[in-house]
């Protein structure tokens, strides 16, 4: 019962972030806020016992993503253009309308939380559980499964972050401020 | 921000306890939640909140950039090393069993490696992503 209770007051708390972002249009206010819902979404991750998850939320969600958003906005410019107010919202409005209420349609075929009749239950879950420490001596099933069971996915995350990193580097990291002030020289060498 | 005494003074105390929490997220992660990932965000964000407070280049001076290019190298090297490792000795890639004298010490070593992998490559990478922007602002 208490469960319920606060899902929906974080569930509440989270509408009211997301509005609130909608209808923002202070960028450093927005990412504050960006941080704030990861917050939430992290708590609401707890309290469906989802600790690794909740736990992966407020690091990178909340943390790194928070940061790295700010320090984007430090490169660009801090003020912001009017949204313009001739737009008609209604071609939008209609649109979200639709696709939300077949999100919620789609939402009535879904098993309750927990129910242990559900699929995601049934499959490979039981073998996990009942295996896992005798196979791995790992007693959090969410790291046996991650690390050996899935192995290989875990191995692809982690080529995809290299790849990010190499991405970053590629595109504005690296050696850029030394080739500038070399470029620099010359040009006050030709003067 | 470099020159705010308060926040300093804080930031030192307190970079010393998320980098010991990073290492337990890392190490405990077998038991408790967390796990390599996590750690390594925990970990860079020690390192990024030094680097908010006493500047880039001191942060640049802790962790050089191409100490970051080999760490998030070496990381992806162990995981997929420790696979080729597994098949060296006999088993499937990536299937840690044979790497003990027991089933379940050789998964538990298996795990343990791989997830270092992981922590690795997360805190250089999300350290070479924030360097990179944070470095494009200066002057």
């Amino acid at each position: 019962m208490i469960d319920i209770f606060i899902t929906v007051i974080l569930l509440a708390f989270l509408a009211i972030t997301a509005v609130s972002i909608v209808r923002m249009t202070n960028l450093f206010a927005i990412i504050m806020l960006f941080g704030i819902f990861s917050f939430l979404s992290a708590a609401i991750f707890v309290v469906m016992d989802a600790v690794d998850v909740a736990f992966t939320e407020a690091a990178v969600g909340a943390g790194i993503s928070t940061v790295l958003m700010l320090a984007t906005i430090a490169l660009t410019r801090d003020h912001h253009e009017k949204a313009s107010t001739s737009h008609r919202p209604w071609l939008p409005l209609a649109v979200v309308i639709v696709t939300g209420a077949a999100l919620v349609y789609g939402t009535l075929d879904i098993p309750w939380f927990g129910d242990p009749e559900a699929p995601a239950q049934m499959h490979v879950a039981p073998y996990y559980i009942e295996r896992s420490v005798p196979e791995t001596g790992v007693p959090n099933v969410v790291t046996a499964v991650l690390a050996s069971y899935r192995g290989f996915d875990t191995l692809g995350e982690v080529i995809v972050v290299f790849t990010a990193g190499i991405a970053v580097m590629l595109l504005i990291g690296g050696r850029r401020r030394k080739s500038n002030a070399r470029s620099n020289e010359g040009e006050e060498d030709d003067k | 921000m470099t020159n705010n005494l308060i926040l300093r003074v804080v930031s030192k105390s307190l970079i010393p306890l998320i980098i010991v929490f990073a290492l337990y997220v890392q190490f405990h992660g077998d038991y408790g939640p967390g796990g390599g990932f996590q750690a390594g965000v925990i970990m860079s964000a020690a390192i990024i909140l030094y680097a908010l407070v006493f500047g880039l280049d001191a942060a640049e001076q802790v962790i050089p950039s191409t100490i970051l290019r080999i760490l998030a190298s070496l990381g992806v090297l162990i995981y997929a090393g420790v696979g080729v490792v597994t098949l060296f000795l006999g088993g499937n890639y990536l299937d840690y069993s044979v790497l003990g004298e027991t089933r379940v010490a050789g998964q538990h070593l298996g795990i343990l490696l791989v997830e270092l992998g992981v922590g690795m490559t997360v805190f250089s990478v999300m350290l070479i992503i924030f360097f990179a922007f944070a470095g494009r602002g200066r002057p």
